[in-house]
């Protein structure tokens, strides 16, 4: 992982609760920012079905863990952990996200 | 003892390393298995050719496990203690477990070769490509298996014939009558029926392909694929080689406790000789699996015998068996019209039940089966009408599941010691319920009638059902999703919750979808106003109302497929789907299209669809209305309409209903004085006939029954109810829902009209409203760092002349 930040846009222009994604290095990134201003980076494939689609899941809760839903088969990833809640075994890669001057900044 | 080695990787092996593991058996467990996967689900075999996988199928090897998978077997050393496998390796053990299950019988006859088993997943996959090039075959054998085989012939698209030797089909589970019955279920469903014959040869041309099946007659039935499945015999050929005791007509010997003529050997499953019996069905292979794990871990548990109660559904006819077949008295119930066989056997002084068999109706089995070998719950009559067994109290030492031999005394144990309070909860605790499934019916009485409140709350956020939340929304006239979850409910929400209140809001209040908190609300295709497809592009659905269509709007709908390189196919539902759109193509997409004059279609919401017509009185020489007419004002004034679920309608012109009205969730069917109302249709899943609510209506009539029938069902419904399950759930029915909605009994009907008039006053195309906010487009980007880059990951490849998506894996 390299340790650069790399700005993909103004932390206003996410909606919260809703996910957008980024192209970083040639990598499909997922970011979510969620109704407490909680901002989480997750790899936009979906392991389950092989599409880049995490992004355009429905954000939410599960027992107060943050959460996405894949929009294609429904199963739900900790947004903080990547860990899938409804499959032991499968997760999805996390990176580190930061707000800096306004904009949101991902490493990948 | 440290060692257990276990020949046989199926069902009953992998029970018994499961039962073994629950004992605290902590010594090393070597399962040997012939076939290249771990233990699979054989009940469900079937559904491999509906597409559930291999991997669906097959079961967890449980942790510590060590296996040894595509492994043959080749001896036992009864002396050294070892197994010897064809890869010349040899495994110790202490304590050596045959689970080497059975083999489908194959009758020597000439040409048996070339004939298909149906046993294992690699049996299916040949049995497939056979039949790709097939139209007929042939199933030997009229039993439990033979007919699952002709379902799966069946359902590959083949014409299908089934041999049986006896002179009905399962004859080990229904008496002659039953048979009868389910002959003509089975021939109704254009399978033929050959009872009472036999095979003579397997007929191969000269290059051995199959080309039919002789019968000892001398008839040739044509067939491409012929499958055996008569029967089982049991894998003892390595019990015999090592000198064990084997039965006549084979099958390895154990006593009670599972054990061989070698007390370091035990056999179970379809290989063991129990009792003088091979048993075939899971439940008891899964109690020979648990008596082995309990005395090798130093219990005393026996096998003594198994009920071989059956209760299953075969090529969509309910059969059941329980207790004897015979019996002092009987009573019988027959319906040779509904397709209904009943028959219960009772004892002299007529009041102890014995057995019974069912077939088109299997439900006297769920409520009677526990009561076999006792006293008589009612009056024999009663009892073989449906339903009449729902309310029986069920003794505690009565079997609910045969599979896993639970009582109901272990599901009340269970719901009132362990506060299980729903089925899946029951499941996981008692496993009642997790074979088969035929007694999950009776673990929801048992639950009902133990006081449980079976918990309606839509998810984890919020603890009403639906149809609570919509009233709720209603009365306290909430419009945002934050502040019901705020005052209702708890947590931030999630996928249930969320689009249901988003429906809920836009049932309502009818604003745009993406406005404002909603746009977080919705589902992926909500979201961007397309329906999403498996390489995540979109597919664009414009409404095409009634399915009528100008030259010139047909040719734009060419011309945008054409530029934007999209496949382009026809619905069902009278429209053409674009696909492949990534998301930064839809907006320039629909500018043309809304430009044309075209509006979203909404394929992509729960919302109404589509209202199909035949031609109608126009055109068709035969019809009595105009149904193109019709359809259009109805589309029109549904449009848009958000509901619990899709909304399909048709308009038919004349009895001949050729837009297939009664399979929709509305259907209307011309008559001479006006439209005849239907209700409740359903294709999908579970297809069902919509049901006459209303005859000879005016337009007028029609419009204001429709109306209310909708939004009264917008009300009512739960997440995802179908109007079809809706209706069914409808305590009252039909009868209730006319009284509601046609004599206004509750005194809503003002209120659903009003709720109606304001939808059709409201309703705005919602892809011309997001062309119009340049906030809404900006979201239909792939990327926000890059909105001009498409997606790279999408690929597509060629077919037929059209794009078709590649998937990286």
């Amino acid at each position: 992982m390299s340790a650069a930040w790399t700005p993909v846009c103004a932390y206003d222009e996410l909606l919260p609760e809703r996910g957008v994604c980024a192209l970083v290095e040639g990598r499909q990134v997922a970011l979510f920012r969620t109704y407490d201003g909680g901002l989480h980076a997750l790899d936009n494939l979906d392991p389950f079905s092989g599409a880049y689609v995490l992004s355009r899941g429905i954000v939410g809760t599960r027992k107060g863990e943050p959460t996405v839903a894949s929009p294609l088969h429904k199963q739900v990833f900790s947004l903080a952990t990547g860990l899938c809640l409804d499959e032991r075994g499968v997760a999805v890669p996390v990176y580190p996200v930061r707000v800096a001057g306004g904009a949101v900044e991902v490493s990948v | 003892m440290r060692k257990i080695v276990v020949v046989g990787y199926g069902p009953s092996a992998h029970r018994f390393v499961e039962s073994l593991q629950a004992k605290g058996f902590d010594g090393r467990v070597t399962v040997i298995g012939e076939e290249p996967r771990p233990a699979y689900d054989r009940v469900h075999l079937t559904s491999y050719l509906a597409g559930t996988s291999a991997e669906d199928l097959t079961y967890d090897v449980p942790g510590g496990t060590v296996t040894r998978l595509g492994t043959r077997v080749t001896g036992i050393d009864r002396e050294a203690r070892r197994v010897l496998t064809a890869d010349g390796a040899a495994e110790p053990y202490d304590v050596l477990v045959l689970a080497t299950g059975s083999a489908p019988f194959v009758p020597p006859v000439p040409g048996a070769g070339h004939a298909h088993v149906y046993r294992t997943i690699e049996d299916l996959d040949a049995i497939r490509t056979a039949a790709k090039d097939a139209a007929e075959g042939v199933v030997v054998g009229g039993g439990l298996l033979g007919l699952e085989a002709a379902d799966a012939l069946r359902s590959l698209g083949l014409k299908t014939h089934i041999v049986e030797m006896s002179p009905w089909l399962m004859p080990r589970q229904v008496d002659e009558g039953g048979g009868a019955v389910l002959r003509q279920h089975i021939e109704g469903l254009g399978l033929s029926v050959h009872a009472g014959a036999g095979v003579q040869e397997v007929v191969t041309d000269g290059e051995g392909q199959v080309v039919g099946l002789r019968k000892p007659d001398g008839t040739l039935l044509d067939a491409q694929v012929v499958v055996f499945s008569a029967g089982i015999r049991p894998r003892d050929e390595l019990a015999r080689a090592a000198g064990l005791e084997v039965g006549e007509r084979g099958g390895v010997v154990v006593d009670p406790g599972m054990r061989t003529s070698d007390p370091s050997i035990y056999a179970i499953g379809e290989c063991a000789l129990a009792g003088g019996m091979i048993y075939g069905l899971v439940g008891p292979c899964n109690t020979m699996a648990e008596v082995a794990a309990d005395r090798i871990t130093g219990g005393s548990a026996a096998f003594e015998g198994a009920d071989l109660s059956t209760k299953l559904k075969l090529l969509g006819v309910e059969v059941a068996q329980f207790g004897a077949m015979t019996g002092a008295l009987d009573v019988t119930y027959m319906d040779p019209v509904g397709g209904i066989y009943k028959r219960l056997f009772i004892s002299d002084d007529a009041r102890t039940l014995l057995g019974g068999i069912c077939v088109g109706d299997a439900s006297p089995y769920t409520s009677l089966r526990p009561f076999v070998g006792k006293a008589l719950p009612a009056a024999p009559s009663d009892l073989l009408f449906s339903g009449a067994g729902a309310s029986l109290d069920l003794p505690d030492e009565a079997q609910v599941c045969s599979c896993n031999n639970v009582c109901a005394g272990d599901v009340r144990t269970a719901i009132a010691d362990k506060g299980v309070t729903d089925v899946p909860g029951l499941k996981a605790c008692t496993r009642a319920g997790t074979t088969c499934g035929s007694c999950v019916p009776m673990l929801k009485q048992l639950l009902e009638k133990s006081g449980v409140e079976v918990s309606k709350a839509l998810c984890e956020h919020f603890a009403y059902s639906r149809a609570e939340l919509f009233d709720i929304v209603r009365v306290r006239e909430i419009t945002t999703f934050s502040q019901l979850i705020a005052e209702h409910g708890q947590g931030r929400g999630c996928d249930i919750c969320k689009p249901a209140v988003a429906s809920i809001l836009a049932s309502l209040h009818n604003g745009h979808v993406l406005e404002g908190e909603r746009a977080a609300l919705q589902d992926t295709n909500d979201a961007f106003l397309a329906n999403i497809q498996k390489n995540g592009t979109y597919s664009v659905v414009p409404r095409i109302p009634g399915g009528e269509i100008t030259p010139e709007k047909l040719i734009v709908i060419g011309e945008v497929a054409r530029d934007f390189g999209l496949y382009t196919k026809i619905t069902g539902g009278q429209r053409i789907d674009l696909f492949g759109a990534r998301v930064e193509q839809l907006p320039e997409i629909w500018r043309r299209l809304v430009e044309a004059g075209f509006e979203s279609g909404h394929a992509y919401g729960k919302a109404l669809r589509t209202v199909k017509s035949c031609v109608g009185s126009t055109w068709c020489r035969y019809g009595v209305q105009d149904s193109v007419g019709l359809a259009i004002e109805l589309e029109l004034r549904y449009r848009g309409l958000r509901s619990p679920h899709k909304l399909k309608s048709a308009v038919s012109g004349c009895a001949r209903e050729c837009a297939e009205a009664r399979s929709k969730d509305f259907g209307i069917i011309a008559t001479e004085k006006g439209w005849n109302l239907y209700v409740g249709g359903n294709g999908g899943f579970k297809p069902r006939h919509a049901d006459l609510l209303a005859s000879d209506l005016s337009t007028e009539e029609l419009v204001r029954t429709i109306d209310r029938f909708l939004m009264f069902y917008i009300r009512t419904a739960d997440r995802l109810q179908r109007t079809a399950a809706w209706l069914e759930s409808l305590e009252g029915g039909l009868d209730y829902l006319r009284e509601v909605i046609m004599e206004d009994s509750l005194g809503i009907c003002a209120d659903l009209d009003a709720q109606m008039a304001h939808h059709v006053a409201t309703y705005a195309d919602e892809w011309s409203a997001t062309l119009a906010d340049p906030g809404k487009l900006r979201r239909f980007v792939s990327f926000v760092n890059a909105p001009g880059v498409p997606d790279p990951s999408i690929v597509f490849g060629t077919e037929r002349g059209q794009i078709k998506p590649v998937m990286a894996r």
